[in-house]
């Protein structure tokens, strides 16, 4: 969630809890303060209604409510006990809405000539549930137009003020280890964005202070391994040629040999890797996928064919690519080695070509490989020692390199390999 | 044959001369830039076999030197760079290969073979081993005139054969040689076993005058009978 909006969704919730509070509040003290001039409206009819009973006692048979407010029956003081005025809350039935309405009543007793009578005084209250809905109507509008405004002043206000803080983010989402770009730098005179300016600067200085060591480390390291190498191995194969060695002296001999190529495989295809993600190979051309994948599927044609492994090409397209020819080369090659090596006798490879696709399909291994570490450096099939497992590692590299798609899927037991060229 | 080494790592060196030695060439060696520059200058090689990096010197600048003294030695360039930029440079400056460190010895004697092979048949594609021509351009064996049918990859194995006569071939460098570099060698073994054997029948079938020999069980050697 954008920070804007994070702001946004704290406030809004601060907001409903006011107002809710607030609203309750409000309504509880208008509620009060209505009925208390209406109570007060009510004592001051009462006071004349006595004054006009005093001048004119044919009020006094006003029994029924009718079209005045009040009604009054005479009672005996044995059964109704002198009382102080009550104020209640209660329904009556009115015409013009034929329904029952709330009304406040004022219920008092009084002394006239001897006689005790009861009056009864009413006033129209307000309807409360109309009330409530008016009042959450309104609240309900007023909580929408404070958070519109919020939105808006914070889309205009804040955006303008964490501009720089965008733009640093970006700098640094953007920001690759192996290109030259500049430092980050934007113009803010707020503290703390230049603050994270300059961490940020600091921290790039600091990456890419280490990442040239290693690559300069690993470029370094492999190229110095090279002569000793060389000179193990030819040593050994001259020792080999000796007249006096016996057979298991031989045999030793040869399995050194055979560990000093494998050491020799792994530091070149190190080497490899290296260049690939310092991305040494920058000459590009048009490649086309076709041409490569049958030109390596020739290489393999006799080893294929002594392995029984059926290899089709489905060419639906002509894939064209702007990419290193050498890189194209290793790509294609070692997914189809791949293919042909991790493959079984009398196995099958599909090669489809369609628009902008390479799909490699080999029967193999009966289970799925695991597609989250296949193509990590150093993952091998435990039955086969001599691999290097740098193989798939590197076609990983060369697709990273040029933002191709890389996946790995078990369909129906055969494994798919694919590239997408276009990202 | 005259070849001179131009590398400074000394075992390296000394090791390249014994292989050599035992092709019966002459062997020569300079240890930096200075004393190779003293001896292309004064001598005449059949074979250069430079090294690029060199102590007080470029190796590139040596081709160079050699241009410029109008020499046309065979120069083979033995770098630990694998990098196509020095490739590009070493062949255009008139280098006839290269190849990086490290190499199988086989490897090395049949790109000294080659080269030498280029040099001294003048235009002639034909190797006669016995009763045996391979003609490397038309990619055919024939055996007493009469062909004898090799598929690809027999025939590329047959002529790395026939460029390290009497000599050990490993199956490691055979299997690097047929397949390439970046190749995990896991089954290929028993593939080459396959090809050695269909050679051997072929050959044997036509009579020639040639064998593929197991060494030990480790590699093979082409003898002449």
């Amino acid at each position: 969630m954008r920070l804007l909006n994070q702001s946004l969704t704290y406030l809004s919730s601060a907001f409903l809890v006011i107002i809710g509070v607030w609203s309750i509040l409000f309504y509880i003290n208008i509620k009060d303060e209505i009925r208390d001039s209406i109570d007060d409206g009510l004592e001051n009819n009462k006071l004349l209604i006595y004054q006009k009973i005093k001048a004119d006692s044919t009020l006094l048979l006003q029994r029924e409510f009718g079209g005045n407010n009040f009604e009054i029956h005479p009672i005996s003081t044995q059964k109704v006990p002198f009382r102080k005025d009550v104020y209640k809350d209660t329904l009556m039935y009115r015409h013009n809405e034929d329904d029952l309405e709330p009304v406040r009543i004022l219920h008092a007793t009084f002394k006239h000539q001897n006689n005790y009578y009861r009056l009864k005084i009413i006033s129209s209250l307000i309807e409360e549930d109309d009330l409530i809905e008016d009042a959450s109507y309104s609240i309900f509008w007023l909580f929408i137009i404070l958070i519109a405004c919020i939105f808006i002043i914070n889309n205009f206000v804040l955006r303008k003020v964490w501009h720089p803080f965008y733009e640093i983010l970006n700098s640094l989402k953007n920001y690759r280890l192996n290109t030259n770009n500049s430092p980050i730098s934007v113009t803010t005179n707020t503290k703390e964005f230049i603050q994270l300016q300059d961490a940020s600067n600091a921290l790039i200085h600091h990456t890419k202070k280490a990442f040239i060591a290693q690559k300069e480390f690993t470029e370094n390291a492999s190229h110095e391994l090279q002569t000793p190498i060389a000179i193990i191995t030819n040593k050994l194969e001259l020792l080999l040629e000796s007249d006096h060695l016996n057979h298991d002296d031989a045999k030793t001999i040869s399995e050194v040999i055979q560990m000093t190529d494998r050491l020799k495989k792994l530091n070149k295809t190190l080497l490899l890797l290296t260049k690939i993600e310092n991305k040494q190979f920058i000459q590009q051309e048009g490649i086309s996928i076709n041409t490569i994948a049958k030109a390596h599927c020739q290489q393999f044609a006799e080893y294929t064919a002594f392995k029984h492994i059926e290899i089709k090409i489905e060419e639906a397209a002509n894939v064209q690519v702007q990419m290193n020819d050498s890189l194209a080369d290793i790509l294609i090659s070692n997914l189809i080695k791949n293919a042909i090596f991790h493959n079984i006798e009398h196995g099958k490879i599909i090669i489809l070509i369609t628009h902008q696709m390479f799909t490699i399909i080999n029967t193999g291994a009966k289970t799925a490989l695991d597609s989250k570490t296949i193509f990590n450096r150093f993952t091998k099939n435990e039955s086969k020692t001599q691999s290097t497992g740098l193989g798939l590692a590197v076609c990983k590299a060369i697709c990273d390199l040029y933002q191709f798609k890389l996946n790995y899927q078990f369909i129906q037991n055969e494994h798919h390999f694919s590239i997408h060229f276009k990202n | 044959m005259k070849i001179l080494i131009i590398e400074d790592e000394a075992e390296l060196r000394e090791t390249i001369q014994k292989s050599l030695l035992k092709e019966k060439y002459t062997v020569e060696t300079a240890h930096d830039f200075t004393s190779a520059s003293d001896k292309i200058t004064m001598y005449n090689y059949d074979c250069i076999l430079l090294d690029i990096m060199l102590p007080n010197g470029n190796g590139l600048d040596l081709l160079k030197h050699l241009k410029q003294l109008g020499k046309s030695e065979n120069v083979i360039i033995i770098s630990a760079k694998n990098a196509l930029d020095d490739k590009l440079k070493g062949l255009a400056l008139g280098a006839d290969d290269y190849l990086t460190k490290p190499f199988h010895i086989a490897e090395l004697t049949a790109r000294i073979t080659a080269v030498l092979r280029r040099k001294y048949f003048n235009g002639k594609s034909e190797v006669q081993l016995g009763n045996c021509t391979i003609n490397i351009q038309e990619r055919t064996l024939k055996v007493n005139q009469h062909d004898v049918h090799l598929n690809r990859k027999e025939f590329d194995i047959l002529n790395y054969f026939s460029l390290n006569k009497n000599r050990l071939i490993t199956k490691s460098a055979l299997a690097e040689y047929v397949w390439g570099d970046h190749i995990d060698q896991a089954d290929n073994f028993d593939f080459i076993y396959y090809q050695i054997k269909n050679l051997r029948k072929k050959l044997e079938d036509s009579n020639a005058e040639m064998a593929i020999e197991t060494v030990y069980g480790i590699g093979y050697k082409l003898i002449e009978k």
